[in-house]
């Protein structure tokens, strides 16, 4: 085994990490969140429009 | 479950129309232009070689520079077009709202297909650098590449996952390297640092024009490799702080910087490599630049191509990762595909389902099928979203006048940047007709059948009065 062979196990399990890390992600958000918040967003508007938004106080 | 108010003190954003939580707006036009000239670099890199194959040196460039046309226009319309289309989706959004439905779908579909495709050959590229690199680096077996593209996939999709500014950030430092690197290698191989290496004239002899004008045809097809994804920039546009503004200066900028990096690319490869290794991208020069740097004898132009190349390649697939991600969420959001894709993260505020969703599709394509296929078919959907623009910007002018939307940016000479996109798409379809006309209408075959399933089906889900949101004018004549 040369340096090589380490170096793709590396990246098989930099992959799996960083999938592992989306999928767990995923999970808590979609059972944190109502699916009516998370599927709220709309078209953006331009900034003119934008600058005219109140922010509630 | 916890609910989310944008509109509270302690969140930023904007929030039109009931958003809860929507796209942040945080980037500006250096991330247009890195977004852009990212995802498109790559094909400096490698992949427009194939035009001198097909037609030799003068072909190259009269494809090189008769794409660069094509693009101009594509860059001036949408710039445009997307200056007062300030959402997600790019050009899908500019169908749904000018045009209608079936094109919007078609449109949204062209754009997936030509990303994701795009994003799979990258990977598939990356793969074969690390196995260039580990040959040379003294690895006896062959590198298993697997492990490498999946890497190249999933943490490009992680980053984007985490975040749009982080993303963009990051393929605005690795894209300004990579088109540094082709500054530097011109100014090395011409004389302008150290001393020329440059034999046009030597290489040239006999294949100007090899083939005649019908080898110019051909080569239109690799013609488009020199610009193919600046499109990609309007996809960016419910994410940057000033689309009016940045949509237009990073997408104008990035065509021209192309401009520049497709010339310089032609004479510095044309300079050093002979006709016979430069047209063949298979068994001879897969990576010109990098060859070119080889041949230069200097370790360090060496290094800094073989840094470009990879640079180029990831800029391209996380930029496609982007593009693609957003014309799907934009598609789900207005309920074109299941509404569940339009989800954003509320804490990354990235469209984070449809990122996951298309990782694996990327993969599969990436495993699972030949490159020359894969690149075939992004290319050819991306013919077809030209195709619709100058369609799009002449039922834009009609239907919205200059007077009655203010534009970030008006494109001049209307409509003749329109006829001539319209001409040169023509003229390109031919082309990859000459060369791929079994995908070509196999390609067509599927966006029919599709649109038939849309049209009969998928359609009665659609959101048809709340997908327009934005505050338009009714359209003149209407």
């Amino acid at each position: 085994m040369d340096l090589w062979n380490w170096i793709e196990y590396g990246a098989w399990g930099l992959s799996a990490a960083f999938g592992l890390h989306m999928a767990l992600d995923w999970l808590k958000t979609d059972s944190t969140y109502s699916e009516d918040v998370l599927t709220s967003s709309r078209e953006g508007e331009l900034e003119a429009m934008a600058e005219e938004h109140k922010v509630k106080s | 479950m916890t609910d989310f108010d944008i509109t509270s003190q302690t969140m930023d954003g904007i929030g039109p129309h009931g958003t809860k939580v929507g796209l942040l707006r945080v980037l500006g036009p250096a991330h247009v232009w890195a977004l852009g000239v990212g995802i498109v670099l790559v094909g400096e890199y490698m992949g427009w070689n194939f035009a001198v194959g097909k037609g030799g040196a003068y072909a190259a460039l009269i494809a090189c520079w008769f794409a660069g046309i094509l693009y101009s226009c594509v860059a001036m319309i949408d710039s445009e077009v997307t200056s007062t289309v300030a959402s997600a989706g790019g050009q899908y959004t500019q169908a749904k709202h000018i045009i209608g439905p079936l094109m919007a779908f078609n449109v949204g579909l062209y754009l997936v297909f030509a990303y994701t495709m795009l994003e799979a050959a990258n990977a598939i590229t990356a793969g074969y650098l690390f196995s260039v690199v580990a040959s040379m680096t003294g690895h006896e077996e062959a590198l298993d590449q697997r492990p490498f593209i999946i890497l190249v996939i999933m943490f490009l999709a992680w980053l984007n996952y985490r975040g749009v500014l982080a993303t963009l950030t990051f393929n605005l430092v690795i894209t300004a390297i990579a088109f540094l690197a082709i500054i530097v290698l011109f100014l090395s191989t011409t004389g302008v640092i150290g001393s020329g290496m440059m034999e046009h004239a030597a290489l040239f002899e006999g294949h100007e024009l090899p083939y005649g004008w019908i080898g110019v045809l051909a080569a239109m097809h690799f013609g488009l490799w020199f610009y193919l994804g600046i499109e990609g920039t309007t996809q960016a546009a419910e994410e940057v702080r000033s689309p009016a503004r940045a949509l237009p200066f990073g997408t104008l900028a990035g065509i021209m910087t192309l401009l520049i990096a497709a010339t310089l690319t032609w004479y510095v490869c044309w300079g050093v490599l002979p006709w016979e290794f430069l047209g063949d991208g298979v068994n001879g020069s897969v990576a010109p630049l990098f060859d070119t740097a080889r041949l230069s004898g200097s370790n360090a132009l060496v290094w800094l191509l073989g840094f470009g190349t990879l640079f180029a390649t990831l800029a391209s697939a996380n930029g496609c990762i982007n593009d693609a991600s957003r014309a799907w969420f934009a598609m789900g959001r207005d309920k074109y595909l299941p509404g569940w894709f339009g989800a954003v993260h509320p804490k990354y505020r990235t469209p984070y389902r449809a990122i996951v969703f298309l990782v694996p599709i990327a993969l599969i394509f990436a495993l699972g099928a030949p490159l020359d296929q894969v690149i075939t078919f992004s290319i050819l959907s991306g013919l077809l979203g030209y195709t619709f623009m100058p369609l799009n910007i002449i039922l834009f002018r009609r239907k919205w006048p200059l007077e009655t939307i203010k534009r970030g940016y008006e494109h001049p000479f209307h409509p003749v940047p329109a006829i001539t996109l319209l001409t040169l798409c023509g003229v390109t379809f031919f082309a990859v007709f000459l060369g791929y006309g079994t995908q070509l209408v196999a390609m067509i075959g599927f966006y029919i059948v599709v649109s038939l399933w849309f049209h009969f089906w998928r359609y009665r889900f659609v959101n048809r009065g709340a997908q327009f949101t934005m505050p338009w004018p009714k359209p003149r004549g209407y």
